[in-house]
């Protein structure tokens, strides 16, 4: 009796992931998910922290697509090797700083590499054909497989009866017969398959499941980059752009505001590596103050968190400034006014 | 077997999701079956994340206690399974 062939799934959380792996599963395959965190993924509770989303729903999509097919899951972190793909983009960007293309490679070859150190005998995606404009062509797709290392033991089910037989149908693990031949960006095939399998619901990612197709944060890392003079980046710049409202009034220092509570609460744990403000006098943001700041730096920045404090049309507000160096001291300040908070001081 | 009888302790506070299942994932790699784990976290996402890895992986999870800014989630970890893949 032949031993029971075993496959490990890319899991992003999306439907065509959690499509492939049940169809991969239907043929009596062993499969345990993988999932790569770079740094820069969107999650359904990317924002969870923010109190007023506390209406959506908290959940790691990918956790909760193995959840929802009875498999392990495998969350790998990438965010030192990422920084390669990022920075050096074989193919180069897409309308961001997405380099989708080396971004596929890289992440098929890890998966081959950890499911070949682990023993399973092939790897799958739910990539279709023409879906996504860079990585997911059909001229783009033979490239993933080749310069991922991975070749013929990657499997595409959704759209394997497209793409020439590769390892897992030629070892007779899965019949090709019963894999997919879905192309194009139209969802509804994946609909009427999830529908099959009793799939009522799942995530519809809207600008894909990366924080580097946005726009805005492209331009948050873009600014970063810009007032390091390099383009380097550790964990805690990527955690805090997606954290806060940030205002940089002066080349030398960016303010970043909670919004609201629950960002308070997250930018309190960074209190004692960077400057911050509170307001005393009024309900108020919490302030973390990124990059070297003298005392009239402070001052400025004082005025404009005042701006966005209840007492933004009061003639004084009072805000206690913690210097990173240990220096606690209180600020009376005017609250700037809506002029003079200057438009391109949004980051 | 043995079960430690002081919980592990693993500092999870400023994680955004998944770094604190990360962690608390590559913590449990090295631990046994019947040890505990105290995982501190700050991002509220967590307390959802973390009980779902452990429902996919076969751990329990004991309890979860609520601090001013942060909680506790703790766990203990499960057997691997016949295939010896652990968590």
């Amino acid at each position: 009796m032949m031993a029971k062939a075993k496959a490990v799934a890319l899991i992003s959380g999306g439907l065509d992931s959690l499509l492939a792996a049940r169809v991969v599963m239907g043929q009596d395959v062993h499969v345990e998910g993988i999932n790569f965190f770079t740094g820069f993924c969107v999650e359904g509770h990317t924002h969870a922290i923010r109190k007023r989303d506390s209406e959506k729903p908290k959940r790691n999509n990918a956790l909760w697509v193995a959840e929802q097919l009875g498999i392990k899951l495998h969350i790998i972190d990438v965010v030192e090797e990422y920084k390669d793909v990022l920075l050096n983009p074989k193919h180069g960007y897409g309308a961001n700083l997405n380099p989708c293309l080396d971004c596929k490679g890289f992440m098929v070859r890890k998966a081959d590499e950890w499911a070949t150190a682990h023993g399973f005998d092939f790897i799958f995606s739910g990539e279709v054909i023409g879906q996504r404009p860079m990585s997911q062509r059909r001229d783009t797709m033979p490239v993933v497989a080749r310069e991922s290392g991975a070749g013929e033991r990657l499997l595409r089910p959704l759209c394997a009866k497209l793409l020439p037989p590769t390892l897992a149908e030629t070892s007779g693990w899965v019949d090709r017969e019963q894999l997919h031949d879905f192309s194009g960006r139209s969802r509804k095939p994946q609909m009427a398959l999830a529908e099959e399998y009793g799939f009522t619901e799942y995530a519809q990612p809207a600008g894909g499941c990366c924080f580097l197709t946005n726009r805005e944060y492209s331009s948050k890392l873009t600014d970063l980059w810009c007032a390091q003079g390099h383009r380097e980046y550790e964990l805690d710049d990527l955690l805090l752009l997606k954290v806060g409202r940030h205002l940089r009034p002066r080349p030398n220092f960016k303010l970043i505001l909670g919004r609201e509570e629950g960002e308070n609460n997250y930018l309190r744990g960074y209190c004692r590596q960077f400057s911050h403000l509170h307001v005393l006098s009024h309900r108020g943001p919490l302030g973390l103050i990124d990059g070297p700041a003298n005392r009239d730096d402070l001052l400025l920045a004082a005025r404009l968190m005042a701006r966005f404090c209840q007492g933004r049309d009061a003639e004084q507000v009072e805000i206690e400034v913690h210097e990173r160096k240990g220096e606690t001291w209180t600020a009376t300040v005017k609250p700037m006014t809506a002029a003079e908070v200057l438009p391109e001081w949004y980051v | 077997m043995t079960t430690s009888p002081i919980p592990e302790q693993l500092d999870a506070r400023r994680l955004l999701c998944p770094l604190p299942v990360i962690r608390t994932q590559d913590r449990v790699v090295d631990m046994c079956a019947g040890d505990i784990l105290a995982v501190c976290c700050s991002d509220p996402g967590a307390r959802y994340d973390i009980p779902a890895w452990c429902r996919i992986n076969g751990h329990k999870i004991l309890e979860i206690s609520e601090g001013d800014y942060e909680f506790t989630i703790t766990l203990r970890v499960g057997e691997e399974d016949e295939d010896g893949h652990g968590a």
